[in-house]
């Protein structure tokens, strides 16, 4: 099993989980970060979706385990599903309040 | 994989209500699409048949535990149970939203099919064998919840809740991914029986594995509503139409129990040191943030999302007892739980009239002096939820108690009651504004035969429940013995 | 034979929840077709019953039929004991029970809670029920708190009346002193057996009364048992109203007269002596309260006679019979002639409820005027009635022959032979009874339907006999008033009706001495006619004859002349004076220190307001957290997940 100190060798499970590590962080800090534009956090969304993924087929690939790719194809169904979802909420949303500015979703609070 | 791979018609049999629920739907949602706005009623009789037949189909189940597919399935007494509970509210909650939607011009194929949708989710996750199977089910049962609350596309609140639901729901799911993929990688397996059995008394040192259990556990707690994730909850109940609401606040409980059974008790079982410890921070955090600022609410939504999160507090007790007692009395409150809780919102709705939703407190001031019959149901409703005998609730809460004093949280079952107690003023508060305030402007229930047949069953099955409490407690003991 | 026992049980509950939340749509008629159908059922399955376990000797039923709660070793379940005694009270409850609801068709006919009050009586049936099938404790006590509300619920069933109200509050609140009294008991039983089953209950007695404990101080021990007992005993005062807890019992004529016939007569203020026959083997083994029992009857038999005689209003001095009545009932407990006592309450539930109807009756012929000095000479007016209370009242007399002669001659040669301490007292009251009874009853007889006609012009014009739904229930409760005691005394009181049933220690066996000399009914009579009981009685009526009918003026002129002893009577030896100027006067002028000091001061001022206070606030503040942006719910999420990866890094 590889272990953290090989990070400096050649690129190996952790640079994966590293890397995964790092977009999921960029993700979720995008979200609560950004209080602008909803849209933003939908790319958000979908990045956070992929870094999961990275892990999967990371996994997989070190475990020697189809199931991890399995997964990571059932999650890319689910994730464009969700955007569809979430797109059209945003363009409902954006008919109502003609602005998709975040710091504008606060009539319902306490 | 100890199965063989392939399929076998034995593995259809087992899954076979959720293939027809399946068709179902989406036959319903064909025939909506051609059917003229005055023949609608076609779809909301076929989705309450549909419901019909396929709980006659789990009910035609085998009584004993049985996998399928290579295990990602799971037969068993408990998703019986559960799958017919979930049977009965969904098919309750369409006859409650029938009226409502009526009023309003909602009345539309897509909440009922939507509904179905979700109510396929809730089957999936309550059947799961696998972390994958689970994650599909959470995912269908979440997505068709977040367009059901959007689906008032008139209604500002509505979208603005919709938003709000689903991105904090996203990042739940994101989350409980991520503790999955650790998991998997820990482990090498999807599997929650392969997940027992490769676990042993170390499990709960194991850093690796403890990692991915807190992402797995946000993503748990985000589902039910515990805090600190509750934030949605509040503002989606109250955002939503109330029909949605009603669906909302009842048959996903069910669900997220059984994810919690799934994923924790069977699971993670040998972890149960690790995930008991994060699962009382959340209980009583859930208690205390709940009940408290429930008392400071106005509107009557909100203060029953409130509500959920204290009574999801109570849920987790019993989880986090980790004994097959405290499952037990999970179960017997998320059941319990979910009547009160369809009762209430349905309350709600017999109330409101088109452009009056009815959901303010003060709505209900003295509606003991306009309708005495319905009062005396909230009442009953409010009673029980409150846990005082002989109502139902407070068996909940009594077995629940009992489950965590016997392995010794003392402690937790005195901020419970203490904080029950806190509980019970607000929902006595409700009792007292019908009873003994003058009566508001608004108007009488004047909801249709059926409605009003049903809310007092469902009502009165709160009281009879709770006198003859050894009937649900005996079909709770066969399914989780 | 479950399901039958539950359709008994369940019949008059259904039949009461029709007449009572559906009154508006079935109606006057539709509610007492309803209930008598609902209590004749229960009286036709009572009949089967009988037959079953008596006729045909099956073995008594005990066991639970639905378990209510399951907790750490307690078990609250609704279960039946059905043996002989259960079926005697079933039968007897459920016969004057349909005897009265046939005669309120005619007594109600013209009040407005016509419904109501059909509904009330079926639930009395019901919970009376329940209380003598019960086979636990925890049932009894339901049934128990049952009919002691429907009770009140029919005190006060005139609500507009404000002596009604004081009287069904009065009721209510002397009976919670009882069953304070029979919780404590009810508790000890639990502590001592952790059970509440009979059966449990019952084997442990034995060993319960080798316990000895500190209660009251160091110095003194107490016997286990004596305590439960006694506990249980001053519940049995509050219901069957013995001194000093006997004080609702004359106010609760306030209801209407069906009520004091079929609840205050017949079968509710009975309950006590069932319930102390029922527990047989746990009192037998304390003599202590078996004294206490005989000293308690013996007190209230006598003296709550003495009342009968200086009371006016008609349906006063059935009470204070019925009083004195259940004075003998109790002795006949307290000398472990627990079959003496539940014979003379069945027949006295018979005898009993015919006098109140046959009152009833006068009252209805008299315009609801209940004042003897008013009446006189009825008897031309109300031949039925007539013959019927007279039946009644020979019954109650003890006149050889009647079912009232079986009962009561019985227990008191139960009572002569008893050797437990008191014994001696508790012979001389109900001897100087037997003078007094026979004294007042036909004091009431004489006023009423003899000699001279005192009503107003008015009233005589419109008298007449009352209808055939009051006059059927007289003429068939009459039928066994007469003839019950020649075949029940034989089994009852000698023979093995009750063996396996009620426990007598052989030490205590006062029925079985009597059964040596036991040669049949007609000895019995025979027996009687010579004995001192008799000439007793015989003097009583000869006196009221004289008193009341030939020299009318003399009772004045005693009056006159004994002011004290008079005063004294009638005002009922002022024990209403002294519950109302010191033990209510005493218990509000605490409840107002405390109510000042601990309730406004500490408990609404500091805990209650208080602690409201800090969650308004509390709730104020946590709220804010709410704060509707998108971007702080997911923070807070965030935050949560990173606790729980801090905890992660706490704990390894």
């Amino acid at each position: 099993m590889s272990s953290l100190a090989t990070i400096g060798g050649p690129v190996g499970l952790p640079h994966f989980l590293v890397l995964a590590g790092i977009l999921f962080a960029i993700a979720v800090a995008g979200i609560f970060l950004n209080r602008k534009n909803v849209i933003l956090i939908l790319m958000c969304i979908e990045l956070m979706l992929l870094a999961v993924n990275f892990n999967f087929v990371a996994f997989s690939r070190w475990l020697g385990d189809l199931d991890g790719q399995v997964f990571v194809f059932f999650i890319l169904t689910v994730a464009a599903a969700e955007s569809a979802i979430g797109l059209a909420i945003l363009v409902v949303l954006f008919r109502e309040r003609k602005s998709i500015n975040v710091e504008n979703l606060d009539t319902m609070r306490g | 994989m100890n199965t063989t791979p392939v399929a076998g018609a034995a593995d259809f049999a087992l899954v076979a209500p959720e293939i027809f629920l399946l068709c179902a739907a989406c036959a319903i949602l064909l025939i909506d699409l051609w059917l003229p706005q005055r023949l609608r009623q076609v779809t909301y009789l076929l989705s309450l048949v549909a419901l019909v037949v396929s709980a006659v189909l789990v009910a035609g189940l085998p009584g004993e535990r049985m996998t399928a597919f290579g295990g990602t399935w799971i037969s068993d007494p408990v998703a019986k149970l559960l799958k017919l509970v979930t049977c009965g509210t969904v098919a309750a909650v369409f006859l409650y939203s029938r009226d409502y939607l009526l009023a309003r011009g909602l009345f539309r194929g897509e909440y009922f099919v939507l509904g179905l949708f979700a109510t396929l989710g809730i089957f999936v996750m309550v059947s799961s064998g696998s972390l994958l199977t689970m994650y599909m089910g959470i995912e269908l049962l979440a997505l068709s919840q977040y367009a059901l609350v959007a689906f008032d596309r008139d209604s500002p609140v509505a979208a603005e809740s919709a938003m709000k639901y689903f991105v904090l729901g996203a990042i739940a799911s994101g989350a409980l991914l991520y503790g999955i993929s650790i998991i998997y990688g820990v482990t090498g397996t999807f599997d929650l029986d392969e997940l027992a059995a490769g676990l042993d008394g170390s499990a709960a040192t194991n850093v690796g594995l403890l990692f991915g259990l807190a992402f797995l556990m946000a993503g748990i707690a985000f589902k039910f509503g515990a805090v600190p994730f509750h934030m949605w909850v509040p503002d989606v109940y109250h955002g939503a139409p109330t029909s949605v609401t009603l669906f909302l606040g009842a048959a996903p409980k069910l669900a997220y129990f059984a994810l919690a059974l799934r994923v924790l008790a069977e699971g993670l079982g040998s972890a149960v040191q690790a995930w008991q410890d994060m699962l009382i921070v959340l209980a009583v955090l859930s208690l205390v943030v709940g009940n408290l600022v429930a008392v400071a609410q106005t509107n009557l939504k909100r203060m029953l999302a409130y509500s959920t999160i204290s009574n999801v507090g109570f849920i987790l007790l019993g989880i986090l007892a980790g004994t097959p007692d405290g499952y037990r009395a999970a179960l017997f409150y998320v059941v319990t739980y979910v009547i009160m809780a369809v009762g209430s919102f349905a309350m709600i709705v017999a109330l409101s009239r088109r452009g009056f939703e009815a959901d303010r407190i003060d709505d209900f001031r003295g509606l003991a002096q306009k309708s005495p019959w319905f009062a005396w149901m909230m009442l009953f409703l409010m009673v029980s939820t409150a846990g005082v005998p002989p109502f139902v609730g407070f068996f909940a809460k009594l077995y629940v108690l009992q489950a965590i004093v016997d392995v010794g949280f003392v402690w937790l079952a005195g901020v419970a009651v203490l904080f029950s107690v806190v509980g019970a003023f607000y929902y006595l508060r409700i009792v007292k504004v019908m009873f003994f305030d003058e009566p508001a402007p608004g108007l009488a229930v004047s909801a249709s035969g059926s409605f009003r047949f049903l809310l007092s069953v469902n009502a009165l099955a709160v009281l009879a429940l709770g006198l003859f409490s050894g009937a649900l407690l005996d079909a709770i003991n066969r399914a989780l013995p | 034979m479950e399901k039958i026992y539950l359709a008994i049980l369940l019949a008059p509950l259904f039949a009461s929840i029709v007449a009572g939340l559906f009154g508006k749509w079935v109606g006057r008629a539709g509610a007492h077709t309803v209930t008598i159908l609902g209590v004749a059922v229960s009286f036709a399955l009572s009949v089967y019953v009988f037959n079953h376990h008596v006729l045909q000797g099956q073995p008594a039923f005990d066991g639970a039929v639905y378990t209510w709660l399951e907790t750490d070793g307690l078990t609250l379940e609704i279960g039946f004991l059905v043996d002989q005694l259960t079926v005697l009270m079933m039968l007897v409850v459920t016969f004057v029970s349909l005897m009265v609801h046939v005669y309120t068709i005619g007594y109600m006919h013209d009040d407005d809670g016509y419904q109501r009050f059909f509904s009330y009586i079926s639930l009395f049936t019901f919970s009376m029920l329940l209380l003598v099938m019960s086979n636990n404790f925890l049932q009894l006590f339901v049934g128990w708190e049952l009919v002691g509300l429907v009770s009140y619920l029919l005190i006060g069933f005139w609500y507009k009346r404000p002596t009604a109200i004081f009287a069904n509050m009065k009721a209510f609140l002397v009976n919670r002193v009882g069953d304070f009294g029979f919780i404590l008991g009810i508790a000890g039983v639990y502590y001592f057996t952790d059970s509440l089953r009979y059966s449990d209950a019952f084997a442990a007695a034995p060993a319960i009364a080798d316990v000895y404990f500190h209660l009251f101080s160091t110095n003194t021990t107490e016997n286990a048992l004596t305590i439960i007992c006694v506990g249980l005993f001053i519940g049995a005062m509050g219901k069957s109203a013995q001194v000093p807890l006997h004080v609702w019992l004359p106010d609760s004529m306030e209801g209407p007269t069906p009520i004091s016939a079929l609840i205050h007569a017949a079968t509710m203020v009975t309950a006590g002596i069932f319930m102390v026959a029922r527990m047989s083997p746990m009192f037998e083994y304390s003599e202590t309260t078996l004294t206490f029992i005989l000293v308690i009857g013996a007190t209230t038999a006598l003296f709550m006679g003495f009342l009968g005689l200086v009371n006016n209003d008609i349906k006063r001095v059935v009470a204070y019979s019925t009083l004195s009545q259940l004075g003998y009932m109790t002795v006949a407990l307290g000398a472990s002639a627990y079959a003496a006592g539940v014979f003379h309450l069945m027949t006295h539930a018979f005898f009993k409820a015919l006098l109140f109807l046959a009152a009833g009756s006068v009252i209805i012929a008299m315009h609801h005027e209940q004042d003897m000095r008013r009446m006189g000479g009825l008897r031309k007016y109300l031949p039925i009635t007539y013959w019927t209370c007279l039946i009644g009242a020979l019954a109650l007399i003890g006149f050889p022959g009647f079912s009232g002669f079986f009962s009561k001659d019985g227990l008191i040669e139960a009572v002569a032979e008893s050797t437990i301490p008191g014994a001696g007292y508790a012979l001389f009251a109900v001897m100087a009874g037997v003078f007094v009874t026979a004294l007042y009853t036909f004091r009431m007889v004489f006023m009423t339907f003899h000699g001279k006609e005192r009503m107003d012009e008015h009233t005589r014009e419109h008298l007449h006999e009352s209808p055939w739904v009051v006059t059927l229930p007289l003429v068939l409760l009459a039928i066994p008033s007469i003839f019950i005691g020649w075949f029940t005394i034989g089994p009852v009181l000698f023979g093995d009706y009750f063996r396996d049933v009620i426990f007598v220690l052989p030490q205590h066996d006062v029925l079985a001495k009597l059964g040596e000399q036991w040669h049949g009914p007609a000895a019995f009579v025979l027996h009687g006619v010579q004995a001192p009981v008799f000439w007793l009685a015989a003097a009583g009526v000869a006196t009221a004859w004289f008193l009341y009918l030939k020299r009318p003026d003399i009772p004045d002129a005693i009056q006159a002349r004994t002011r004290g002893l008079n005063r004294l009577l009638e005002n009922k030896y002022y024990f209403d004076w002294f519950n109302e100027n010191y033990l209510a006067a005493g218990a509000r002028a605490f409840g107002r220190i405390f109510w000042k000091g601990g309730d406004r001061m500490l408990i609404d001022g500091a805990l209650v307001d208080g602690s409201a206070r800090v969650v308004g606030w509390l709730a104020g503040v946590i709220r804010h957290v709410q704060s509707g942006y998108l971007y702080h719910y997911a923070f807070a999420m965030i935050i949560g997940l990173a606790a729980l990866l801090a905890y992660l890094l706490v704990r390894t």
